[in-house]
């Protein structure tokens, strides 16, 4: 499945909360290029799941989240990362968990609100700790630009955003779409 | 709630939205033009308001939407008389009297300053 960065929903409270998980893997080829040894500086290989992509994990927990409250109508995208802030690596053998939650909602949009914690399996004992929290504003694209009658760019009628990966993660999680 | 305590909160809220320094956030600095607010800042701002201020806004009531897009109230990019009694009807925090002498439609976003937002909570905690 291309470009999820979330393995599994574990909780879903409509309109409120949703949860994911995402396990880090060795397997997975960027933590190769993230980083790769440094013959020159003496530096040994040190992979790690890059940032930007706990990001994106982080704005497909939310976008489900907000996706799911007005069952998948709307185009559903991320148009702002307001604050991120992260304090520690997530290295293979982690696992790292969302935890979206709905500020406020409207027709144009919503801003979510999510947390990032990590579970080191070399650490079972400390559970998820809060590594991280990171503010989102998502927008109704149809509501915002294209659209009947409005001015802007016209955008497919059925739901691209949404598509087959996404519903396919919801039901491998346990639930209906 | 003094119209400077109302100042104080609506800065605090640009400079959280907009990640913008305090002391740049002076009552006549634009949204867009001065601080660089783009149009999801705008509904960002918008919720940050009803947190800071505990009330609700609804759609259109701070900044205008269907006004634009609608062909009675703008004509060959410009906004028409009867648009112009539409547009003060809704939006009564706006200061109107330069944009008038030349109401270009893409000149609307420059009517936000930071002062038209504090004019904005203060008619609605009068309320």
């Amino acid at each position: 499945m291309r470009w999820m960065w979330i393995d599994r929903v574990t909780e879903l409270l409509p309109g409120q909360r949703l949860v994911a998980v995402k396990n880090v893997s060795l397997a997975e080829e960027h933590l190769h290029d993230h980083f790769p040894a440094d013959a020159a500086a003496g530096l040994p290989a040190s992979p790690v799941m890059p940032a930007s992509l706990i990001v994106e994990g982080c704005a497909q927990t939310g976008g489900i989240l907000v996706g799911h409250a007005e069952a998948f109508k709307h185009k559903v995208i991320l148009a702002k990362v307001s604050k991120f802030q992260i304090d520690r690596d997530a290295t293979p053998g982690c696992t790292l968990r969302y935890t979206a939650e709905i500020e406020r909602t409207d027709d144009m949009g919503a801003s979510v609100n999510c947390k990032i914690a990590l579970f080191d399996f070399a650490k079972p004992e400390a559970g998820f700790i809060d590594i991280g929290s990171i503010a989102l504003m998502f927008s109704h694209l149809d509501h915002n630009m294209g659209g009947a009658g409005q001015a802007g760019e016209d955008f497919p009628a059925h739901n691209f955003v949404f598509g087959e990966a996404f519903k396919t993660l919801l039901r491998s999680s346990g639930y209906a779409v | 709630m003094t119209r400077d305590d109302i100042f104080a909160k609506v800065r605090d809220v640009l400079v959280d939205a907009l990640a913008v320094d305090e002391e740049d956030v002076t009552a006549k600095a634009s949204l867009v033009k001065d601080l660089r607010a783009e149009s999801i800042d705008f509904l960002d701002i918008v919720f940050k308001l009803e947190q800071a201020f505990g009330f609700k806004i609804s759609q259109g009531e701070l900044f205008p939407e269907s006004v634009a897009q609608d062909p009675r109230y703008v004509k060959d990019g410009k906004v028409t008389p009867d648009g112009m009694v539409a547009l003060k009807a809704r939006l009564p925090h706006v200061d109107f009297s330069s944009f008038e002498k030349d109401p270009v439609i893409s000149k609307v976003a420059d009517l936000f300053t930071v002062d038209t937002l504090v004019n904005f909570v203060e008619k609605k905690l009068a309320k």
